[in-house]
């Protein structure tokens, strides 16, 4: 598998990444390099293995459903750009 | 040109955990804005999310009541887009192996009729936070308060073909949720919310393109937006267009759905699993237990009402539609009153005073105990069923007691037959005419007769009565 050019620009735009026209080269060029890599692993028959979904052998340790949260909200604010009446204030989104 | 509609419906019920999915902050509702939003809620760097247990636990309560296959081994995956109510950029969600797998729910049709509705499958996730846009002129407001709060995502399959059945879908779900306690069922506070694929395609053909419309906070718009829907694409296909799969917003007030997001190609979500999260494993114990604990399903009380009270098909359903209905039914005839007339009671009167004045049954100001001794009086004939109507309104409007108000209005029937018969002879002498009529034959006349009689005694005669003695005088 490999990409081409416009998807390299449109996976950077998914991801919110500017990737500048000079350096789009360069970067489809590492991460088909990368894919190859896929490529050899996929020539492994895994027929056998059982899917792994983490590297840890273990399984998710569940919390109790308790409120151990204090209300933090000033701090969380004060190192916000801009804040009113308690709310993140972001410019603008239109829907 | 006959044309055939297809609806699934995708289900966000919020649960009822006191903490977050993935954090220790309060999901109580109502809270001023992000005093309930910790650094986990909030994206911080550095912190790592811990699943809440009781989160698990109701989304097996629910995948155990449709019968669905339980995925014991099940994982996380990092929904990717950017929105300023998601402050980490991904949604924690499941994406390959959901919680809950496939299972079926059974609808009442209109014709009486039980249709097998598939589940799909239901999944874990958190919710988003808010964005407020109508505060400032320049900026958009974000409340994170909603940001992780525990959402249990249930996807049906394409299998309803009209409005109605959606509609009766969605009621069920939202019905069996709060059964099962897993989810308050408020829909303007959006603890429960639907969205809906539509597609329509000619009978016979394959699959039509579907438009996914989001923003339906209750059932009236939920079938309103899907029929707007329907006629919308078969304009579109019956002059020579093609429907754009798109996501469409719900305008309640303009009654429109319009396109959200022109930019399809941002819909790439670009799922992997989560590192954070390591794999959740079910085991066979804490299964049995959850099972052994739910409560008894609807479907399994419709079946004991038809069983145990004789009660029909039509009645059972719409009893148990509700469990606080159910359970207000439950106590009228466990006091022993007629199973009949109190579910005609209870679905009628009550139900319609309660939907105009926009009261839930558990605050009906006619509580279930003085329904019982209003339905008491009129099989023991104190009252009859006409007159007990007025009563009804007065406790309702008075809140005073049953036998209160009969005493105070000299409601009770008349029971002096000797009084009823002198009554009947002057109305019958008045009426010769009529008389004459209704012996040759025009016996529609007998209602004639008893309205006279009812209206002479304000409604105090007992009907039967009263039938059987003009009966009597008039043969």
């Amino acid at each position: 598998m490999s990409l081409d050019k416009k998807q390299v620009k449109e996976i950077a735009y998914l991801a919110r990444l500017s990737i500048e026209d000079e350096e789009l080269e360069q970067s489809t060029s590492e991460l088909n390099n990368i894919l190859s890599l896929m490529d050899d692993l996929n020539e492994i028959d895994t027929g056998d293995v059982e899917p792994m979904a983490h590297p840890l052998h273990m399984s998710q340790r569940l919390r109790d459903d308790e409120v151990t949260e204090e209300n933090l909200a000033e701090e969380f604010q004060a190192i916000a750009p801009k804040t009113g009446k308690s709310h993140f204030l972001v410019p603008t989104v239109i829907e | 040109m006959t044309w055939e509609t297809v609806i699934g419906l995708e289900i966000h019920t919020q649960l009822k955990t006191k903490s977050k999915i993935f954090s220790g902050a309060s999901t109580e509702f109502g809270a001023k804005a992000n005093t309930q939003a910790c650094a986990v809620d909030l994206g911080f760097p550095g912190v790592l999310p811990v699943l809440n247990k009781e989160a698990v636990r109701m989304a097996l309560r629910f995948g155990l009541a449709v019968n669905a296959t339980i995925n014991k081994h099940s994982i996380f995956a990092r929904k990717n887009y950017f929105y300023p109510d998601l402050p980490k950029g991904y949604q924690i969600s499941q994406f390959e192996i959901p919680i809950v797998g496939n299972g079926a729910i059974d609808i009442p049709l209109d014709n009486g009729e039980m249709k097998m509705v598939g589940i799909t499958r239901a999944h874990l996730e958190e919710d988003a936070g808010k964005s407020i846009h109508d505060l400032y002129d320049d900026y958009t407001a974000i409340d994170l308060n909603r940001a992780g709060t525990p959402l249990l995502e249930i996807v049906s399959e394409p299998d309803m073909s009209n409005a109605k059945e959606a509609v009766a879908y969605a009621k069920k779900i939202h019905t069996l949720v709060q059964y099962i306690d897993i989810c308050d069922g408020n829909m303007q506070e959006g603890s429960f919310r639907c969205d809906a694929n539509v597609s329509v395609r000619r009978v016979g053909e394959g699959l039509g393109t579907r438009a996914e419309i989001k923003n339906i906070n209750s059932f009236k718009f939920l079938e309103k937006a899907i029929n707007l829907e329907v006629e919308r694409q078969i304009d579109i296909l019956e002059d020579g267009g093609s429907v754009a799969q798109e996501t469409r917003l719900y305008d309640s007030i303009k009654n429109e759905t319009r396109s959200m997001r022109s930019k399809e190609e941002a819909n790439d979500y670009r799922y992997f699993p989560d590192p954070d999260l390591l794999p959740v494993v079910i085991d066979d114990e804490l299964l049995k237990e959850i099972k052994d604990r739910l409560p008894e399903l609807p479907s399994e009380k419709k079946a004991r009402f038809i069983d145990n009270f004789g009660l029909s098909e039509y009645d059972a359903e719409n009893l148990t539609s509700q469990k606080a209905m159910a359970d207000y039914y439950e106590i009228i005839i466990d006091k022993g009153a007629d199973v009949k007339l109190s579910a005609n009671w209870v679905m009628g009167e009550l139900s319609a005073s309660l939907n105009k004045n926009q009261i839930d049954i558990q605050d009906s100001p006619i509580s279930a105990p003085e329904l019982f001794n209003l339905i008491s009086r009129i099989t023991d004939n104190t009252i009859s069923g006409k007159i007990a109507k007025d009563v009804f309104r007065l406790m309702w409007d008075e809140k005073r007691s049953v036998d209160e108000i009969i005493k105070d209005q000299d409601l009770e029937q008349m029971t002096d037959v000797g009084a009823l018969e002198l009554v009947i002879d002057e109305i019958i002498a008045k009426n010769l005419n009529q008389v004459e009529q209704f012996k040759n034959g025009n016996t529609k006349l007998l209602g004639f007769f008893v309205g006279q009689v009812m209206k002479a005694t304000q409604g105090k005669a007992n009907p039967k009565q009263v039938n059987q003695i003009l009966n009597d005088r008039l043969s």
